[in-house]
């Protein structure tokens, strides 16, 4: 950026572990806030609302999950789907048994259930790792798929198989369901991504978080320090599940307002995976930069690629082609990524910033 | 009381009382098998080789297959067909090790792990915009391959083999004699046990890592395109064969990573154990469809107990 942080010291212990310890990027997230609460939900209409800004959070908050298992503690999974879709059935039948209890209270505890899951299919991490854990959250993945398509109790008995998000209202405005107010359901999706990420942040710089980086890094080593691998493991595995969960209950009630088993398949899980690759692996932020990448770019293909091509070339394509095109484009950006910078869009942030502070003298 | 009837009595007397079934679902067990060892085979080939677990092996099952069906529909007649598919699988081959392996050498296992996914979004949607996405038949009859049906009678019953799942098991038998005869027998093979082996020290004796890599990602593609011909022959030629195709991770986890042995003794304790387990417990007990998760779950309980797989080497981690 064009500011120095020259001229500020860290004079406390306080001061020195802030989040933002430069004045300026404090003043920077808060800009970012209000363009957020106040800017865009006065601005936007109800596509960019409802098509762009809502699915984009929702994907940052599992993105964020994700990021804290493969990210931060290092165990990759390919079952974020399957867990976001354990939230959903979970909010979905608590909010039927109590219609009473606040909508809110639900989305997160649904996150709870998600984390027992999430515990569950995560034991086999303990001993083992790499690609096996991979086929460890396959499992979960296909055996969850399966359970919200056979097991009828969980869907209500409806005769669509699918659950559909009840009418529910917060402060007297109508935030789930049909006719629901889209830019209240921004709003309240803002909200908890916000309140979420400053958690996630917290726990990541303290005892819990440096514990799963340890494990990370490398375990054994963390078990002779005192780290216990089954608590580091298992807690990551229940935080992040917490927060995919969180993300599938938000998905159906807050943006869809209906999901079927189809909508939490493996696909999913490979597109969250996609956005913690992209946006940086162990880094909030990317978790930001990596759901607005891989949920943007493809929307502006196919809106956009088909009358470009329309014009300069003979051919024609169609909207689903030009999804093929944009899935192309994705995979080659994964691997490009990978080669030329691992840590993802988030360590090109931090590059550029940095590039931007000592200019136009960078010796 | 009567779940556990249910559980342990009633299935076995079904097989008891319909002997006919029990051998049909076996023999179906064993043909898809024998097609779940294949598709672990490319697995096992590259990661032995590159020590890369290549996620993409799936969908060059159905690439190679696609390939090979829209090639044949272009009037090229189904054998010149079959080598320019072989052409297309070491071309590909060449690129992937050309502008993802190459430039990732040295990397962690993971991160080259991450990108064989990304290989596996691109290659699963060029192949439906090349070849478009609707299922279609294979040509089986323009191979030469078998199609008809024999009929068995036992006690009463009878029990159907199709012959084309009798030259599946052939063919995969002749693949696999072939492979263990090129790994142990010819210089490339042995070249190649050595870059499984250790990297550097293969390097060090002269071995050209990008070579054998080319070879071995090609190896893989021919016996994708095997599986590829033999299992769209049963059904059809689409990318829900992909699904399928993942499958073979659980047959890996049972066999062990490095283990060819491992790979086809794995592929058929899945294969006879989804479909018994699906005829006989998931039907009456939970509503069907369970061939989706069972192997995973298998695999899951199984690496509890022996992480390293069935014939796989043990993992001594040091600082």
């Amino acid at each position: 950026m064009f500011y120095r942080e020259a001229g500020q010291f860290k004079a406390t212990y306080e001061a020195d572990s802030a989040k933002f310890p430069i004045f300026q990027d404090k003043l920077f997230i808060w800009f970012y806030l209000v363009i957020g609460f106040v800017a865009i939900p006065l601005l936007g209409n109800e596509f960019f609302l409802g098509a762009i800004m809502i699915p984009f959070l929702v994907f940052t908050l599992a993105a964020i999950g994700l990021n804290i298992l493969t990210g931060f503690t290092g165990q990759i999974s390919l079952g974020s789907g399957a867990f976001m879709g354990v939230g959903a059935y979970a909010c979905y039948k608590m909010t039927l048994a109590y219609p009473e209890v606040n909508i809110l209270i639900f989305i997160f505890a649904s996150g709870i259930f998600s984390a027992i899951v999430g515990v569950f299919f995560g034991l086999p991490s303990l001993r083992i790792k790499g690609f096996y854990l991979v086929v460890s959250t396959l499992a979960a993945q296909f055996f969850l798929e399966w359970a919200f398509q056979r097991i009828p109790w969980l869907y209500n008995y409806n005769n669509t198989g699918a659950i559909d998000g009840v009418s529910r209202w917060l402060f007297g405005i109508q935030i789930t369901g049909g006719g629901a107010d889209r830019t209240a359901q921004y709003i309240v999706c803002l909200a908890i991504v916000v309140v979420m990420t400053w958690f996630a942040s917290n726990i990541i710089s303290g005892r819990i978080g440096r514990s799963w980086m340890m494990i990370r890094d490398m375990d054994i080593a963390a078990e002779l320090m005192g780290v216990r691998p089954l608590y580091a493991k298992l807690s990551a595995f229940a935080v992040s599940s917490f927060y995919c969960g969180v993300a599938g209950s938000m998905m159906v009630f807050l943006w869809l307002g209906a999901a079927e088993p189809e909508s939490f398949d493996y696909n999913h899980s490979f597109e969250i995976l996609f956005m913690v690759i992209l946006g940086g692996l162990g880094s909030l932020l990317g978790c930001f930069l990596g759901a607005a990448v891989i949920w943007i770019l493809p929307i502006l293909i196919r809106e956009w690629l088909p009358p470009l091509i329309d014009k300069i070339t003979p051919w024609v394509i169609t909207s689903s082609t030009a999804d093929l095109v944009s899935d192309i484009i994705i995979g080659i950006m994964i691997v490009v990524f990978l080669i030329m910078e691992p840590h993802g869009l988030a360590r090109l942030w931090a590059i550029i910033k940095q590039k931007l502070r000592v200019w136009p003298f960078p010796y | 009381m009567e779940l556990l009837k249910q559980i342990f009595i009633e299935p076995f007397e079904t097989m008891y009382a319909l002997p006919d079934l029990l051998l049909q679902t076996l023999w179906e067990g064993f043909v898809s098998g024998t097609l779940y060892s294949l598709i672990a085979l490319g697995f096992v080939l590259i990661f032995k080789a590159s020590g890369v677990f290549n996620f993409a092996q799936g969908i060059m099952v159905v690439f190679a297959a696609l390939c090979l069906v829209g090639i044949h529909a272009l009037g090229v007649p189904a054998y010149l067909a079959l080598i320019l598919t072989l052409g297309v699988m070491a071309l590909l081959a060449m690129s992937v090790v050309q502008f993802v392996m190459k430039p990732l050498v040295n990397q962690p296992d993971i991160i080259l792990f991450m990108s064989t996914i990304g290989i596996t979004f691109i290659l699963i949607a060029g192949g439906q915009i090349i070849f478009g996405g609707e299922p279609k038949a294979m040509i089986t009859e323009e191979l030469g391959l078998p199609t008809g049906s024999s009929v068995l009678e036992v006690s009463g019953g009878i029990v159907i083999f199709q012959h084309i799942d009798i030259a599946a098991a052939i063919i995969a038998a002749i693949l696999i004699a072939g492979l263990a005869l090129f790994f142990n027998k010819t210089k490339i093979g042995r070249a190649l046990r050595a870059v499984a082996d250790d990297h550097q020290a293969a390097l060090s004796v002269g071995i050209s890592l990008e070579q054998i890599w080319v070879v071995v990602w090609f190896a893989a593609g021919v016996v994708a395109l095997t599986a590829g011909i033999l299992w769209a022959a049963k059904s059809d030629v689409s990318f829900a064969l992909q699904v399928i195709a993942l499958k073979a991770l659980p047959v890996l986890v049972l066999g062990g990573f490095t283990s060819i042995p491992g790979a086809i003794i794995g592929g058929l304790i899945i294969g006879f154990g989804e479909k018994l387990f699906d005829l006989y417990w998931g039907v009456p007990l939970l509503g069907g469809g369970t061939e989706s998760w069972f192997a995973f779950i298998i695999a899951l309980l199984f690496l509890l107990y022996r992480p390293e797989g069935l014939f796989g080497e043990k993992l001594i981690e040091r600082i």
